[in-house]
């Protein structure tokens, strides 16, 4: 028999079926849906995590204060002392190493900002002029914080886009003067609009030079000192000589956490990857139950087929014939299951895509492959003992319909 | 030409043994024009499935053209069956979702015939068998009739040698009957064998060679008794 006669031949069957042909396939295609699906979400939020961390710079290495031991608990908890704070000269101490290219320090808190009688509540960033290239910020008016002295107590500010909307409207907020706190500082420049990364939302920040800051809040820490490497091959020295000067200067004692971006990368990549493969792997759990249903309803197949079974033998089909024509049919409804599938999975993560813009789901190529292998595989498995029941029926039993 | 060798055939019912068929033997000629006949029991269904290869003897030979098919395996029993054996069965066994045309069609798809040669063929049949208003219809939309002539088209669509039917017109009405067996005669003209059993003695006793059985054994063997030839 020819191929294209056997699967024409399956493909009838199919269609004289036609409740049974649907309902296997819908059962397929959820299945496959169900993988493409969820590996696609897997997969947009590795690469939102992924995005929101490369946002922040390239090349960077976060110093930030205190230390987590692995080894238990550390005797400066018992007696309840808090770990040394990292002081704006311990920063600018970092700019000695040669891997270093620049730093930016921040300090962060809440004050509440006025202009006239509009009043609101907001996140405060203490921090240099070299925070603007390090996190790849960009100005939308005037000018960023002033170059200089770290410890320059400048009296002025920079607005988020969304704060000088909600504060000025539509007017001119440069040159301005608002209220912080209890400090008046002038507006030299506005934001660009960024959006959100790493749960800041740029647009709603107040930048203030750092030692401001400090006063503003009365504290002299900081809160995470940002590091550029030199370049991408000077990341490790940039992490080592960070962690030997602040050592150093620390009366040697290791009570800073030095982190590299890539590391972090890392290890959010290898996270969100694992976690998209076990939610591919639950759903191709419903693979296998949809290929156990098409075992099933192929079992009813042949026992509703008994007499064009002993037919097709008294025809002359051999029983390998036989076998191959429901092999084909577990065939075609797989890959119809699996196309049909991949379009509902496609179409799901579209809405998806639709209705969360910044969740960048696309399901990943892998997954698309191994869902539709693992239908097909099933499929055909699945029908191996049915094909094999339909060869070995006794020709004359069959054509009487016993 | 066919021939069985002290052919038995056992079944186990139960924890009893029964003997569908003992020591038959039979030579049939090409082109030969049989009728087996006998009580329901007689054996007589059991021989025609033998005969067409869709069952094997417990004991005993069968040669068809001179070669012993009883050893042969189910893959070579098939390949002998799409080439030299053709059946007719009482309730026609039509795929109910093939039309006409498809179903004729049938033992060449299996045999693995090139498209063009099969539709030649069926063309062929369909005019012969004056169903050419008909081939695409369904069985369902056939009569019993018509039904039948598209079982025979199908029977013989391969050029078997032997012609193997079973009940043939127990399901048509008389006339329709009578036209069937007619075009069954008409074959044994082109030397197929032709090999029907029934238990209407009207009907069997056309034929020019006529055998009775009676549980599981061959009670008479005898030529037609008004021969004209």
């Amino acid at each position: 028999m020819r191929l294209a006669d056997t699967l024409q031949f399956a493909f009838g069957s199919l269609r004289g079926s036609p409740a049974r042909t649907l309902l296997m396939i819908l059962a397929m295609s959820i299945g496959v849906a169900a993988v493409v699906i969820l590996t696609a979400l897997g997969e947009g939020a590795r690469r939102y995590v992924i995005n929101q961390f490369s946002s922040l710079g390239t090349n960077l290495v976060i110093v930030l204060p205190g230390r987590t031991e692995t080894a238990g608990i550390g005797p400066g908890m018992l007696i309840g002392q808090v770990p040394r704070e990292i002081t704006l000269e311990d920063a600018q101490a970092l700019l000695r190493s040669t891997a270093i290219k620049r730093i930016a320090v921040l300090t962060i808190g809440s004050a509440s900002l006025s202009l006239d009688a509009l009043n609101r509540e907001v996140v405060v960033l203490g921090s240099t002029h070299d925070l603007l290239d390090v996190r790849h910020m960009s100005m939308g008016v005037g000018s960023f914080l002033p170059s200089g002295d770290i410890h320059d107590t400048a009296s002025v500010c920079v607005l988020g886009k969304k704060i000088k909307q909600e504060l000025f409207g539509n007017m001119q907020a440069v040159g301005a003067w608002v209220r912080l706190g209890d400090r008046r500082f002038r507006v030299i420049g506005v934001m660009a609009s960024q959006g959100e990364s790493m749960g800041f939302n740029t647009d709603e920040i107040v930048t203030i030079p750092v030692a401001s800051a400090h006063q503003l809040f009365n504290t002299s820490g900081l809160f995470r000192i940002l590091i550029e490497a030199r370049g991408r091959d000077y990341v490790e020295q940039a992490k080592h000589d960070a962690e030997t000067i602040l050592f150093q200067r620390h009366n040697g004692e290791k009570d800073v956490t030095v982190i590299t971006q890539d590391a972090v990368l890392g290890t959010f990549d290898r996270i969100l990857t694992a976690l998209t493969m076990a939610v591919g792997g639950i759903a191709s759990i419903s693979l296998a139950v949809a290929g156990v249903l098409i075992m099933n309803v192929m079992l009813i197949a042949v026992a509703q087929r008994v007499k064009e079974i002993g037919l097709l033998k008294a025809l002359g089909a051999p029983p390998k014939q036989i076998r191959t024509i429901f092999f084909a049919e577990a065939a075609l409804l797989s890959s119809i299951g699996s196309v049909a599938g991949l379009v509902l999975g496609y179409a799901g993560s579209m809405l998806i895509g639709y209705l969360y813009p910044t969740l960048p789901v696309s399901p990943p190529w892998w997954a698309v492959i191994a869902a539709c292998g693992t239908a097909l595989v099933t499929g055909i498995l699945f029908s191996v003992w049915p094909a094999r029941r339909a060869a070995k029926l006794d020709a004359v039993t069959a054509l009487a319909g016993r | 030409m066919i021939e069985l060798q002290n052919v038995n055939r056992s079944f186990t019912v139960g924890d009893q043994k029964v003997l569908a068929l003992r020591d038959i033997n039979l030579r049939l000629g090409d082109g030969e024009y049989l009728s087996i006949m006998g009580p329901s029991g007689s054996g007589k269904s059991t021989m025609l499935n033998l005969l067409g290869l869709l069952d094997r003897p417990s004991t005993g030979d069968y040669l068809l053209d001179g070669g012993n098919v009883t050893e042969l395996s189910d893959e070579q029993q098939a390949r002998v069956r799409s080439e030299k054996i053709g059946f007719v069965f009482q309730s026609f066994h039509l795929v109910p979702r093939l039309s006409a045309e498809q179903n004729i069609e049938l033992p060449m798809m299996l045999a693995g015939i090139p498209v063009d040669e099969r539709k030649q063929r069926v063309a062929k049949l369909i005019d012969s068998y004056g169903l050419n208003d008909r081939a695409d219809h369904r069985p369902d939309q056939l009569s019993g009739g018509q039904r039948q002539r598209v079982a025979i088209a199908r029977a013989t669509v391969m050029n078997p040698a032997v012609l193997l039917a079973d009940e043939p017109t127990g399901n048509l009405d008389s006339t329709t009957g009578w036209e069937v067996l007619r075009l069954l005669e008409q074959l044994t003209e082109r030397g197929i064998t032709l090999v029907i059993v029934t238990h209407d003695a009207e009907i069997g006793a056309r034929a020019q060679r006529q055998i009775h059985m009676l549980d599981g054994r061959i009670v008479s063997d005898e030529a037609r008794s008004n021969a004209t030839s």
